[in-house]
């Protein structure tokens, strides 16, 4: 505990802006239901109607209050994100992992498939078995984590090549232990200073990536406050001077923003350069 | 020379492999996946004998190679097949879609490349100098904007309150060529926006990777000025990462025109893609689909083949 204070107190402002935004959301996500006025899907007064003091911000295209969806929407834009960036990172780790320790044709075999799904724009592949399969939650998450996690296993797999290479790993084979014991317990505590600043960057690219979805109205469907489709539904307003669309978007920015300044902070740190 | 010729030679062989296992995923997609695509489509409550019928018209009757070997030798005779929704040819629909989207990509490059080389010389001759700062604060926050926010701010900001440029590009062929490239501008300083950051960091990072070689420091020590050493020692040595990002980044720019065209109502492929996405018509979302992949792929091949003939190394081995 004292080690994190007094790595906290020698990092940069940007870091410590960016924690502070990180924790900003998950607050806002976990007591969502207590912060917000009103239900989350409830209509409560005419569309668009301006800021005041009864709708803060306003309400939206159905007379919805905008700030009550607005935080509503970083539980579930974050918390689907969130999933989905953990699952990638199983499937991807697994597969590394598995790479890594088996060699031989096992690792050729999920290598070349991985160039394959990643030769593929993410976007066009997404919109395409949406296409096919339908939106829904769990498709939408499956299908993002199985795209990204193509990302983690590149890195999965370079870091655990350099960790299986090792004597401990030597050591632990000759003992006799399982592919799963040598996986959990030599390679993953081994590989996880990059693996975690990795996680940050994927769960930026997956909640751009879910944004851009919603906004293109194949994502989180209605009337789940999303703050993809919150821009989409609400964008006519803009065309009259108002910014209270642009308002959720400004929250994906400046999510994204912090998770990224804290991801610069850990690579800084463990990559041991002074600048560059 | 031959080993060059040999490697490139290899990469085209792994490119066009790519692109063929690509095709057999977008093509199969709709056969491996789980459910059966007529019914998600028509619903529940479609009889039988419609759903025989939509079966027929998809060619979902013959065997799953047949239909892949009939699509593949129709794509590559020019035939794309028919869109369900409107029965119209794909290549009709996709003829002047693709070009638009090409214009507004190539707007987009002739405006961020120079930029982004020019802003990554500049942040890597002034290193750790405020204006470094500063760029380094306002790359790393343009990189984590969604497309739709940077687009939105712009229209808020240029076409509604100062009313330069409109906030949707209509453009059509009977307009002239500078009408074209002004109602493009909007969209293209979006992408602009979203791609600069990326090719700019890796200039400097490139640059200043090399500054550290013995051979700088002699230029250094012989007094040349700090400009004329990066200018003509450095960026020579480091063209081959820079070319690499920012084909990389046309690539990107190739499929990022999807959301920016959505936003300002640009006649462009993203468009059709995404229309073609909604009402599930599935030939014309196969074909956009493989026309963007394919560019995707062939654009990061080229930055491959690129790398290969500009790197010093390989060009005079010993």
């Amino acid at each position: 505990m004292r080690d994190a204070l007094s790595l906290l107190r020698k990092s940069p402002w940007s870091a410590r802006f960016g924690l502070f935004i990180v924790f900003a959301y998950v607050f806002m996500a976990v007591f969502g239901p207590l912060l917000t006025p009103y239900g989350e899907s409830e209509i409560v007064g005419f569309e668009y109607e301006p800021w005041g003091p009864e709708f803060l911000l306003g309400t939206d295209n159905l007379g919805r209050d905008m700030l009550t969806r607005l935080i509503y929407g970083a539980r579930n834009t974050i918390g689907i994100a969130f999933i989905t960036t953990v699952l990638a990172f199983l499937i991807g780790c697994v597969a590394g992992f598995l790479a890594a320790v088996l060699g031989g044709w096992t690792e050729q075999a999920i290598s070349r498939f991985n160039d394959i799904l990643m030769a593929i724009p993410q976007l066009i592949f997404a919109l395409l078995i949406l296409t096919i399969v339908g939106t829904s939650v769990p498709v939408l998450v499956v299908v993002i984590a199985v795209l990204d996690s193509t990302r983690v296993y590149r890195l999965a797999r370079a870091v655990a090549m350099n960790i299986v290479v090792m004597d401990y790993v030597e050591v632990a084979r000759l003992r006799g232990e399982g592919l799963w014991w040598i996986m959990r317990s030599e390679v993953l505590p081994n590989a996880l200073p990059p693996l975690v600043a990795e996680f940050g960057l994927r769960f930026c690219f997956v909640f751009l990536l879910l944004s851009a979805l919603s906004f293109l109205g194949l994502g989180i469907q209605p009337p789940t406050a999303d703050w993809g489709s919150m821009v989409r539904d609400n964008a006519t307003l803009i065309t009259f001077g108002d910014f209270t669309p642009i308002l959720p978007a400004a929250s994906i920015a400046l999510l994204t923003i912090g998770v990224n300044f804290i991801v610069d902070w850990l690579l800084h740190k463990t990559s041991g350069l002074k600048d560059g | 020379m031959t080993h060059i010729l040999i490697m490139v030679a290899q990469r085209l062989a792994l490119g066009l492999l790519t692109l063929f296992a690509v095709s057999l995923i977008i093509f199969l997609g709709v056969e491996l996946l789980p459910g059966d695509i007529t019914q998600a489509i028509l619903g529940q409550g479609a009889t039988p004998e419609t759903v025989a019928a939509f079966r027929r018209e998809l060619k979902l009757d013959l065997p799953p190679h047949e239909r892949y070997i009939a699509w593949l030798g129709g794509i590559v005779q020019g035939d794309l097949g028919q869109s369900l929704a409107n029965k119209r040819e794909i290549t009709e629909l996709m003829g002047v879609r693709l070009q638009n989207t090409l214009f507004l990509a190539f707007i987009a490059a002739v405006i961020s490349i120079p930029l982004a080389l020019g802003l990554g010389i500049l942040a890597a001759l002034y290193r750790n100098s405020l204006y470094d700062r500063a760029v380094n604060v306002f790359t790393l926050s343009s990189i984590s904007f969604p497309e739709f926010f940077v687009a939105y701010i712009l229209i808020l900001v240029f076409a509604v309150h100062l009313g330069w440029f409109p906030s949707i590009s209509n453009i059509g062929h009977e307009l002239g060529f500078w009408e074209r490239v002004y109602r493009t501008i909007m969209p293209a300083l979006t992408l602009t926006l979203v791609v600069v950051a990326h090719m700019m960091r890796m200039t400097r990072a490139a640059i200043i990777n090399l500054l550290a070689s013995p051979y700088i420091e002699m230029a250094t020590l012989k007094g040349l000025p700090r400009s004329r050493i990066i200018v003509r020692h450095a960026l020579p040595n480091a063209l081959a990462p820079i070319i690499n990002v920012v084909v990389i980044n046309l690539a990107y720019l190739i499929v990022g025109v999807v959301i920016v065209e959505v936003v300002f109502v640009y006649p462009g492929l993203g468009q059709l893609l995404i229309d073609a996405v909604r009402t599930r018509d599935i030939p014309v979302v196969q074909a956009t689909g493989l026309v963007f992949a394919a560019a995707y792929i062939l654009l990061n091949l080229s930055a491959d083949v690129l790398s290969i003939m500009t790197n010093p190394r390989l060009l005079h081995p010993r």
